[in-house]
C-alpha cells in the first residue's frame, strides 16, 4: 500500500492568526480572576457565587488519570482564562459593530456571518476566544419565539431560564474539567425553543481560539420545551501554535416532553504538526437529558482535529419512551489521540438508544472508543444497539474498544458489536484497476466506512465532513 | 478525590494484616531444607503481597467485584495433620470419570494420598505434587514455577506464591500423549470453621505433547471458606491441551482463581470453564500466545442464582503474528445474582494477521439479577481481524412460542430455550462423561430456574 501512503500532509488550512487587539486577563487562576471575569460579564450575584463554589471545589479535585491518552501535565497557572477582542464593552449589537478583522477571519473560515450572503439559512453565533462576537438571524428567530444568543446575554436577559437549567445536567462538581469550566467559563451559546415550535433555521455556533496561551472555556445550554425541535451545529478551528492549548467546554441539552434535539459537531481544532507538536487538548463534557416522555436527543460528531480529543457526549434517558442516539466518526492521524464514546443511561421505561461509532487511526494515531450502557432497574424494555468499527491505516497506529455494559433489568436488551480491520488489498485493487488512484480509492473507502454517520449530518455539514476527512487523511495512507 | 489520604490509610488496613501474619508464621515454620530459590520466591512474593494487599473496587480490573468480605473473614489455613473424616466412597461419588484415570485429590488444599490414584508412569511423564517436586525435581521446577503467573500486580497471586507448598506438578516430555485425562480434584470440608486453601498447579507440556486435564472444585459443607488457586500451564511448540474447569464450590464459598497459560508455536490451548457454585467467584484467565501460529479457544458458562456473584476476567495477549483466539462466555442469571465479564484482547504491534473473536452473552431470568460486561479490544497492528460482541437479554419469546405451538407446555419450552443457550458451551467439552454430567446439571438447573423456585446448587 505504498501508493496510499502518498496521501498525507496537506497543511492545516485554518492555522492563521488574526491580529486584533485583545482584552486579556493576566495569566493564572485565582478568585480575583474569577471575579474579574464575572465583572466583565456584568453577571448577577448568583453567577459569581456559582463560579466561586466551583472554583473552591476544583481546588480539591484531582486530575483524572484513567483515560487512554497521554500528555505532559498541564500548568493551570500558565493559561489565560479570559481574552476578548477589543472593543467589547457591551458586545456588538449588529454586524457593523464587529471588528472588520474578525469578520475577515470568519470569511476565511467560510462562516457566513454576513447575512447578506445568507447561506443555506443557518443562524450562526460566532465565538472568538472567550466571547461571542456576532449572532446572525436574530430577528427571524425572534419571530418564531426562539431565543438564540450569547450566553452572557442570556444571563442578563433570561435569568430565570439560566437559573433553572444551568448545571441541571452537568452539575458544577461533575468532573475536573467541567468544574474548571463552571468556574471560569466566559461565553458560549444559549438557546431556548418554546413549546411546540420547530426552529425555522439550523442553529450554529462557530468557535475559534485566536490568542496564544488562552484556554477556551465555553458553555452551551440548549433547552427544547415541550414538543419543539431544534437542530444545532458546532464547528471549531484554531491557529497553528507550537504550544498546546486547552479547550474545556461544557454543553448541556435539556429535552422536555416530546421535544427533539439534534446536535452535530464538526471538530477541526488544530491537531498539531506531523511530529505531534502543538495542537488543542479538547477535553469537553457534553451531556443531554431527556427529561420528558417521548423526547429524543441525538449527538452526531465528526472529530478530525485536536491533538487530544477526550469526550463522551451522553444522554440520560429519564422520561419513558425516550430515545438517545450517538453517531461518531473519530479520526486520528500523526500523533493525535482520541478517547471518545458515549454514555447512555436508561432510567425510564421503553427507552431506546443507538450507538454507531467509527474510528479511523492512521500514522501514530491512537483511537479509543469508550462507552457505557447502563439499564437501571426501572428501565423495563430498554433497548440498546451499539456498533463500533475501527479502521487501521498503517502499522504504527492503534485502535481500542472499551465498552461497559451494566444491566439491572431483565427485560432490557443490550447488544454490542465491534470489529477492527484494515482496508483490504482486494478493495484497493478493485478501485485501482478501474483507474481510480490509490489516494482517491482510500478516500472513497473511508467515506463509505463513515457513511452511516455522515448521513445523520445536515447536508452542508455532510459535504464539509467528507472533505475534511479527505484532507485530514492526506498522506496517511500506506 | 478530597479523600486521597483517606484512601491511602484505608489501603493500609486493606493490606490484609491477618493474611500477612498467616504468611509470616508459615514461612517461619516451613522446612528449611527447601531449596534456596523456593525460599527466596516465597519471601519475594510476601514482600509484594505486603505492598499490594487485596485489590479494591477503585482498581479498574476489580470495579465490579468487592473482595472486602474475604479480607474481613480472616480465613485460616486448615491444620495439615488432622484431615477431616471423609469416606472414600463419598469422594469417588463426586466424579463421574472412570476410575482408571489419574486423579489427584486435595482436601482443604492438602494432598490426600488415600483418595488419589496415580498409576505407574514411564519416565517421560511426571505427575505428582508440588511439595514432592520441590524435593525431588527442584531443577525442573525452578525452570517453570512462578515464571508465567506474575505476582507483581495481582495480590491474590502474590499471596498464593508466598504460601507455595501444595498443589500439582505435571510434566510431559516431548512428543508424549496422555491417553486418559488427568483429574485434579479440590475438596473443601470446612466443618472446623473458616478454612482457606492455596493450591498451586504447574503443568508443563513438552514439544508436541498432548493431554486433557480436568480441574474441579467441590465442597462438603455450607460454611464459608476461601479457595485461592493459581494454575500455570506452559505449552511447548506444537503441544495440544484440553482443559476443563468445573467450579462447584459451596454456596458460602469464596473462590479466586488465577490461571496463566503460555502457548508456544503452533500449539493449541482449549478450555471450558463452568461456574455453578460459590458465593463470590473471581476467575482470572490469561493466555499469552507467545509464538507464531499459537491458538486458543476459551469457553465459559456460568449459571447463577440467589446472591451469587461470579466474575470472569480473561486477557489474551497476541505478541506474535498469525495467532488465533476464540472466546465464548455465556451466562444464565437468576435470583439476585450478579455476574461480570471482563475480556481483553491485546494485539501487539508485531502481531500481524491476528484473528481474534470474543463473545459474551447473558440471559436474565429474574428482575433482580445484574450483568456487568466489559469486552475490550486493544489493537496496535493493522493487518488484523478482530471482533467482539456482547449481548444481554431475556429468553427469546419467539423461540418459546415456536416450541409451544408444537405442543410443549410453557415451562418446558422455557427450560429448553435456556438449555439450548447453555448447551452451546457444554457441547464443547471433549470428555464425554463430563459433558453428559454437565448436560444433566444444566437441564435440571434450567427446570428449577424456569419454575421460579429457589435453586440450592
Amino acid at each position: 500500500m505504498k501508493e496510499a501512503r502518498a496521501f498525507i500532509d496537506r497543511e492545516y488550512k485554518y492555522g492563521f492568526v488574526t491580529d486584533v487587539e485583545a482584552d486579556t486577563a493576566p495569566r493564572g487562576l485565582n478568585e480575583d480572576i474569577i471575579r474579574f471575569i464575572s465583572k466583565k460579564k456584568n453577571e448577577p450575584k448568583f453567577m459569581l457565587e456559582r463560579r466561586l463554589n466551583a472554583y473552591r471545589r476544583w481546588l480539591q479535585m484531582e486530575e483524572p488519570r484513567w483515560q487512554n491518552v497521554h500528555y505532559p501535565p498541564i500548568d493551570y497557572q500558565d493559561i489565560i482564562y479570559y481574552s476578548a477582542p477589543k472593543p467589547a464593552k457591551d458586545g456588538p449589537k449588529n454586524l457593523e459593530d464587529v471588528d472588520q478583522e474578525i469578520l475577515k477571519t470568519y470569511e476565511k473560515l467560510g462562516i457566513p456571518l454576513d447575512e447578506q450572503k445568507r447561506l443555506a439559512g443557518v443562524a450562526v453565533d460566532a465565538v472568538f476566544d472567550s466571547v461571542s462576537v456576532a449572532t446572525t438571524f436574530k430577528e427571524t428567530l425572534a419571530k418564531a419565539g426562539v431565543i438564540f444568543c450569547p450566553f452572557s446575554e442570556a444571563v442578563e436577559e433570561h435569568q430565570d431560564l439560566v437559573r433553572k437549567y444551568l448545571g441541571s445536567v452537568v452539575p458544577y462538581a461533575d468532573n475536573f474539567y467541567a468544574t474548571l469550566n463552571s468556574a471560569v467559563f466566559s461565553d458560549g451559546s444559549f438557546c431556548y425553543i418554546p413549546k411546540g415550535v420547530r426552529c425555522p433555521l439550523e442553529l450554529s455556533t462557530y468557535f475559534r481560539i485566536n490568542t496564544a496561551d488562552t484556554g477556551q472555556f465555553e458553555r452551551t445550554l440548549i433547552i427544547a420545551d415541550e414538543g419543539s425541535y431544534v437542530s444545532y451545529l458546532e464547528g471549531c478551528t484554531a491557529p497553528i501554535r507550537d504550544k498546546n492549548q486547552l479547550h474545556a467546554a461544557v454543553v448541556e441539552l435539556i429535552a422536555l416532553k416530546g421535544a427533539q434535539i439534534k446536535y452535530s459537531t464538526i471538530q477541526n481544532w488544530y491537531a498539531g504538526d506531523k511530529n505531534g507538536k502543538g495542537g488543542i487538548y479538547n477535553f469537553v463534557t457534553k451531556r443531554g437529558k431527556c427529561v420528558g416522555d417521548h423526547s429524543k436527543i441525538s449527538w452526531t460528531q465528526v472529530e478530525t482535529g485536536s491533538a487530544i480529543t477526550w469526550k463522551y457526549p451522553s444522554v440520560i434517558l429519564q422520561g419513558d419512551h425516550t430515545i438517545g442516539e450517538f453517531y461518531s466518526v473519530a479520526l486520528t492521524n500523526h500523533y493525535q489521540q482520541a478517547d471518545t464514546g458515549t454514555k447512555m443511561i436508561h432510567i425510564g421505561k421503553n427507552t431506546r438508544s443507538t450507538v454507531i461509532s467509527k474510528g479511523i487511526a492512521a500514522a501514530h494515531g491512537r483511537n479509543t472508543y469508550r462507552g457505557l450502557i447502563r439499564a437501571l432497574p426501572n428501565a423495563a424494555h430498554a433497548k440498546n444497539y451499539t456498533q463500533c468499527d475501527s479502521l487501521l491505516l498503517g502499522d504504527r497506529c492503534s485502535a481500542n474498544t472499551f465498552p461497559y455494559i451494566e444491566v439491572k433489568n431483565k427485560t432490557a436488551s443490550v447488544e454490542h458489536e465491534a470489529s477492527t480491520s484494515k482496508i483490504s488489498e482486494d478493495q484497493l485493487f478493485y478501485c485501482k484497476q478501474r483507474g481510480i488512484s490509490a489516494e482517491n480509492a482510500v478516500s472513497m473507502i473511508v467515506n463509505g466506512f463513515c457513511k452511516e454517520v455522515f448521513k445523520n449530518l445536515p447536508m452542508e455539514f455532510a459535504v464539509e465532513a467528507t472533505k475534511l476527512l479527505g484532507v485530514s487523511l492526506e498522506g496517511s495512507v500506506g | 478525590m478530597a479523600s486521597r489520604e483517606e484512601t491511602i490509610t484505608r489501603k493500609g488496613d486493606s493490606k490484609g494484616n491477618h493474611y500477612l501474619s498467616v504468611c509470616e508464621s508459615f514461612l517461619a515454620k516451613i522446612d528449611s531444607r527447601d531449596p534456596f530459590w523456593v525460599q527466596t520466591l516465597r519471601q519475594d512474593a510476601l514482600a509484594r503481597f505486603r505492598e499490594l494487599g487485596f485489590p479494591t473496587t477503585r482498581e479498574e480490573q476489580w470495579k465490579y467485584t468487592n473482595v472486602r468480605a474475604i479480607q474481613e473473614a480472616n480465613f485460616e489455613p486448615a491444620p495439615r495433620e488432622a484431615l477431616p473424616k471423609i469416606k472414600k466412597e463419598e469422594v469417588e461419588k463426586l466424579s463421574t470419570c472412570p476410575l482408571r484415570w489419574h486423579r489427584l485429590v486435595f482436601v482443604n488444599g492438602v494432598y490426600s494420598k488415600e483418595f488419589s490414584r496415580l498409576s505407574d508412569l514411564s519416565g517421560a511423564f511426571h505427575v505428582g505434587t508440588i511439595q514432592d517436586a520441590i524435593r525431588t525435581k527442584p531443577k525442573m521446577l525452578e525452570q517453570y514455577l512462578a515464571q508465567c503467573a506474575r505476582y507483581d500486580r495481582n495480590g491474590f497471586a502474590a499471596l498464593n506464591t508466598a504460601l507455595i507448598q501444595d498443589g500439582t506438578f505435571i510434566y510431559m516430555a516431548e512428543g508424549k500423549e496422555f491417553e486418559t485425562p488427568i483429574e485434579l480434584v479440590f475438596l473443601t470440608d470446612s466443618e472446623r470453621g473458616n478454612v482457606m486453601s492455596q493450591p498451586r498447579n504447574l503443568i508443563v507440556f513438552g514439544r508436541s505433547s498432548r493431554a486433557t486435564l480436568i480441574e474441579s472444585y467441590f465442597s462438603f459443607s455450607d460454611d464459608p471458606y476461601f479457595t485461592n488457586v493459581v494454575t500455570e500451564v506452559v505449552l511447548g511448540d506444537g503441544a495440544v491441551c484440553d482443559y476443563v474447569r468445573l467450579q462447584r464450590e459451596g454456596r458460602k464459598a469464596f473462590h479466586i482463581s488465577t490461571t496463566q497459560v503460555e502457548v508456544g508455536r503452533n500449539s493449541v490451548f482449549s478450555s471450558v470453564a463452568v461456574d455453578l457454585g460459590g458465593k463470590l467467584v473471581r476467575n482470572n484467565l490469561t493466555v499469552e500466545l507467545t509464538e507464531e501460529g499459537a491458538q486458543c479457544d476459551l469457553n465459559g458458562l456460568y449459571l447463577t442464582s440467589d446472591d451469587q456473584h461470579v466474575d470472569n476476567h480473561t486477557l489474551i495477549e497476541h505478541p506474535k503474528p498469525n495467532g488465533t483466539s476464540r472466546q465464548l462466555y455465556k451466562g444464565i442469571l437468576d435470583g439476585a445474582s450478579t455476574t461480570v465479564f471482563g475480556g481483553k484482547i491485546w494485539v501487539h504491534q508485531d502481531a500481524q494477521k491476528t484473528d481474534a473473536h470474543q463473545t459474551n452473552k447473558n440471559l436474565l431470568l429474574s428482575e433482580h439479577a445484574t450483568v456487568d460486561t466489559k469486552p475490550q479490544l486493544e489493537i496496535f497492528a493493522d493487518d488484523v481481524k478482530c471482533t467482539h460482541g456482547a449481548a444481554v437479554g431475556q429468553i427469546d419469546e419467539d423461540s418459546v412460542f415456536y416450541l409451544k405451538s408444537r405442543g410443549l407446555p410453557e415451562a418446558k419450552a422455557r427450560q429448553l430455550v435456556s438449555y439450548g443457550f447453555a448447551n452451546e458451551v457444554v457441547e464443547r467439552i471433549k470428555v464425554p462423561s463430563i459433558r453428559a454430567e454437565l448436560n444433566q446439571i444444566v437441564l435440571e438447573r434450567c427446570e428449577r430456574q424456569g419454575s421460579g423456585k429457589a435453586v440450592a446448587s
